[in-house]
């Protein structure tokens, strides 16, 4: 191997009484995508944080080029030529895309706009370099984030879980984006829990468990059963492929529902039906922005109709369209959502508090005060039977890793029993043993009877936990189809709209 | 003079204290600190002021000083409140009682004296038409209250500055992680804001009603600040609610000269209700308030 580009030597660091990074070793080696693979908490992310100067080390050295350097800050780190993509978006909201950029690239809005719209095309990763970020799909976002990296013409960039919100389309030019990278000289550190990726562009693999470095192969040598035994030190459990059993009685039904957005840049739904019963797993396929986040928000509650309009959205045999998120939740209904830390969380809360968020109904109140010891099992049983590896429940929701807080907010909703369940990527950046947990717990729930509905760009998931699938598609739904005889192929010519459906 | 005139010619002289305090609060706000202090600021800024030009050191260095020590006090702020991470409401409280106990103390000499104010400009043609004329007559210090809300206005529109500043206000510890200095961002906001409050304390005691009495900012600190949130964090809503609360206070003054049979207290107290009426509708857009308001407004950050 060439001498390294970045080599880590003994890099240590704690948060409190948790070893994110014990003594982790690493080097980089010039024109070459390396993977660092780890189950969720492994300490991936700390890591990368280390590299970029967002947090400083305990204890260990960086060498970039031979050289030792201490990168205190991101601007260092971007001086020497290191990027970072960050699994947790770093956007501005209430700024525009170009603004954004602008924050860490010199230059015009007019020459940054044009620089943004032609890597968006060289690349795959079209944005509108004006829109608002707030209005951005979660995909889009990282085609965002994405891009304003590229911009800063990194030697080295870093790119934490960038695969997770794409969809299959993007994710084959992102590679391509990343070969023709590696091929101009850069070095890329490319975090993912998908094993068929690190396996098709990743030339080494690093993998830590537990903070420290517990292997160091090349992926393309081993199958991804042996990566995952390496990650998670176990077996991956097989795919479920659920038996059809007999659905019972509607419990969420939405029949040509028009919705035009408060927002201006939102997708504006039309004529979306679906009727989904007890018993069964409904899945919602589509490439992020194409209406996802609007049809979410019109079926937990977070947008309201008119009284008029009630019956636009029926729910356990009732017009609800005009209700708020309490009142659907009273009914039975749970939710979700995709972002976890801001909607499905409150970062800054303890884990304790989040789940009296939501589950305040599960006895947690006595006469108006909170029951905390109830509070407290209550997170407790989540954090045991969901795998969520945290100190415990008076953590800080923000001070979870990524998986580790969708892990911990999939089983507050599942621990309400509730009749409808409505999942947004439930296994969005949650590694392979849990990932596959979580569907099995979906499945679970559908065999008691549970209405269940996912929304998922991945194909592969919706195929393992649903019954039907539903393609969403420019603001439209297409019809039904059964996910044991569809194949993949049909349904993603139906989110690219190759067949011009509508409804 | 017809009660229209007087209220055109006067109204831009009566809102600057509001609009110089407001303007400097909105560029702390916008990098999300609260700063509840200003009250104080201001009656600091007012005493320094009036003793410089009682003193004979004249206006322009009355208000240089009254900048200072309106940054000084609002450093003693960001310092608790940045430096230690205090509650940012007790920190501005604390710093505004602070700031008013400081300025009698330092003016208990000059209560009830009078000094004399500053001439004013007039914009040659306009100033002699009729009615409206008197709105082109003002001094030095209500033009350049204009001027730098135009400035103010273009920074956050279309500097680089301004950018940092509202990103810094959203998200720090996205800004942290892309490398902007945040704390040192949010010290020199205070500063900024705390020697504009200094400014409108000096322009209130020395030009507006040219005398000291101790109490004499009289709430116009707190008026700035609730101009900032209804004015929801943009410029030139809080020019207008400035100009608007400037005024109904002369038309106030108007009808009780003119002596409407209303009750004075109703008079007294209707630019405070048409301020929070009128500005009051233009907040219930909630978009509006989702996309200007300052998502990290009033927490504590350190890294
Ligand atoms: N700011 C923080 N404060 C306290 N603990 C933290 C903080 N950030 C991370 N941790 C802890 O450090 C450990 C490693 O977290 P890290 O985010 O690096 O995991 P990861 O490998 O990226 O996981 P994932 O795949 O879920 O993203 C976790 O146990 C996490 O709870
Ligand atoms: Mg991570």
């Amino acid at each position: 191997m060439s001498a390294p580009l970045l080599s880590l030597r003994g890099m240590t660091k704690g948060y409190g009484p948790v070893k994110a990074n014990q003594a982790i070793d690493l080097d980089v080696a010039p024109n070459s995508i390396h993977a660092i693979l780890g189950e969720n908490g492994a300490g991936k992310s700390t890591l990368m944080k280390l590299i970029y100067g967002v947090e400083a080390p305990d204890a260990g050295e960086v060498f970039w080029n031979g050289a030792p350097v201490h990168l205190h800050s991101p601007g260092e780190a971007r001086r020497l030529g290191i990027g970072m993509v960050f699994q947790h978006f770093s956007l501005f909201e209430t700024l525009t895309v170009v603004e954004n950029i602008s924050l860490i690239v010199a230059g015009t809005k007019a020459t940054l706009a044009a620089r943004i719209r032609e890597l968006g095309r060289d690349f795959g990763l079209e944005v509108d370099p004006f829109a608002e970020v707030h209005a951005l799909s979660v995909g889009e976002r990282q085609r965002v984030e994405i891009i304003r990296c590229l911009m800063t013409e990194p030697k080295l960039l870093i790119l934490d879980e960038p695969t997770s919100v794409l969809p299959p389309q993007a994710v084959g030019l992102l590679f391509e984006t990343l070969r023709r990278l590696r091929d101009r000289g850069v070095s890329i550190l490319f975090i993912s829990h998908k094993l068929d990726e690190i396996q098709a562009i990743c030339d080494r693999a690093t993998i830590l468990r537990a903070g420290r470095v517990t292997g160091n192969v090349d992926p393309r040598e081993h199958d991804a059963h042996d990566l995952a035994r390496m990650m998670i030190g176990r077996d991956m459990p097989p795919p479920l492929h659920p038996d059809p059993v007999e659905p019972g009685e509607v419990r969420l039904e939405l029949s040509g529902l028009d919705h035009a957005p408060d927002d201006p840049f939102g997708v504006a739904l039309q004529g979306v039906s679906l009727s989904l019963r007890a018993g069964e797993v409904l899945g919602i396929a589509g490439i992020s922005g194409n209406g996802q986040s609007e049809l979410s928000r019109l079926i937990s509650g977070e947008v309201r109709l008119s009284e008029a309009r009630r019956d636009d959205v029926r729910m356990l045999g009732q017009g609800v369209g005009h209700l708020g998120p309490g009142a659907r939740r009273a009914l039975g209904f749970a939710f979700v959502p995709e972002e976890r830390l801001g909607r499905g969380a409150v970062p800054e809360m303890t884990l304790s508090d989040n789940s009296l968020l939501t589950a305040h109904g599960q006895g947690m109140l006595r006469r108006g005060f909170i029951d905390r010891v109830r509070e407290a099992e209550f997170t407790a049983a989540c954090i045991r039977d969901f795998d969520v590896r945290t100190p415990g429940p008076e953590a800080e929701a923000g001070a979870l890793s990524g998986g580790n807080l969708q892990k911990f907010i999939m089983g507050r909703e599942i621990s309400l029993r509730p009749k409808v369940l409505f999942v947004a990527q439930p296994t969005w950046g949650v590694d392979v043993g849990a990932a596959a947990a979580i569907r099995q717990r979906l499945v679970a729930m559908r065999n008691e009877g549970v209405a269940v509905l996912v929304i998922s760009e991945e194909l592969e998931e919706l195929f393992e936990v649903c019954d039907r699938i539903q393609v969403m598609h420019k603001g439209h739904l297409s019809a039904s189809l059964d996910a044991r005889t569809t194949r993949a192929e049909e349904i993603g010519r139906l989110m690219i709209g190759a067949d011009g459906v509508a409804a | 003079m017809s009660g229209m005139s007087f209220i055109l010619a006067g109204m831009l002289a009566a809102a600057t204290p509001f609009l110089l305090a407001a303007l400097g609060e909105l560029v702390v706000e916008r990098a999300g600190v609260l700063n509840l202090g200003l009250e104080g600021i201001m009656a600091l800024g007012a005493v320094v002021a009036f003793i410089v030009v009682y003193h004979g050191g004249g206006h322009p260095a009355a208000f240089a000083v009254a900048a200072l020590a309106g940054c000084a006090l609002s450093l003693v702020f960001g310092f608790l409140a940045l430096g230690v991470r205090a509650n940012q409401v007790a920190a501005g409280l604390a710093v505004g009682i602070l700031g008013q106990g400081l300025s009698s103390l330092i003016g208990n000499s000059y209560e009830s004296l009078t000094v004399t104010g500053l001439a004013k400009w007039a914009v040659p043609g306009l100033a002699d038409l009729p009615v409206v004329g008197g709105l082109f007559v003002q001094d030095i210090v209500v033009w350049l209250s204009l001027l730098a809300t135009a400035a103010i206005w273009g920074m956050f529109r279309f500097s680089k500055l301004g950018l940092i500043l509202r990103a810094v206000g959203e998200n720090p510890q996205a800004a942290r992680a892309i490398g902007y200095r945040v704390i040192a961002i949010r010290y020199g906001a205070v500063a900024f804001g705390g020697a504009m409050a200094g400014l409108a304390g000096a322009y209130a005691s020395t030009v507006y009603t040219p005398l000291w009495a101790d109490g004499m900012i009289a709430g116009r600190g707190w008026i700035a600040l609730a101009l900032v949130v209804f004015g929801t964090w943009l410029t030139g809503r809080i020019f207008f609610g400035a100009l608007l609360f400037g005024a109904v206070s002369l038309a106030s003054l108007v009808a009780q000269t003119e002596g409407w049979a209303v009750p004075s207290q109703l008079l007294s107290s209707l630019p405070y209700i048409v301020t929070i009426i009128v500005l009051g509708i233009i907040t219930s857009n909630k978009r509006l308030l989702k996309v200007n308001g300052v998502a990290s407004l009033g927490e504590p950050f350190g890294p």
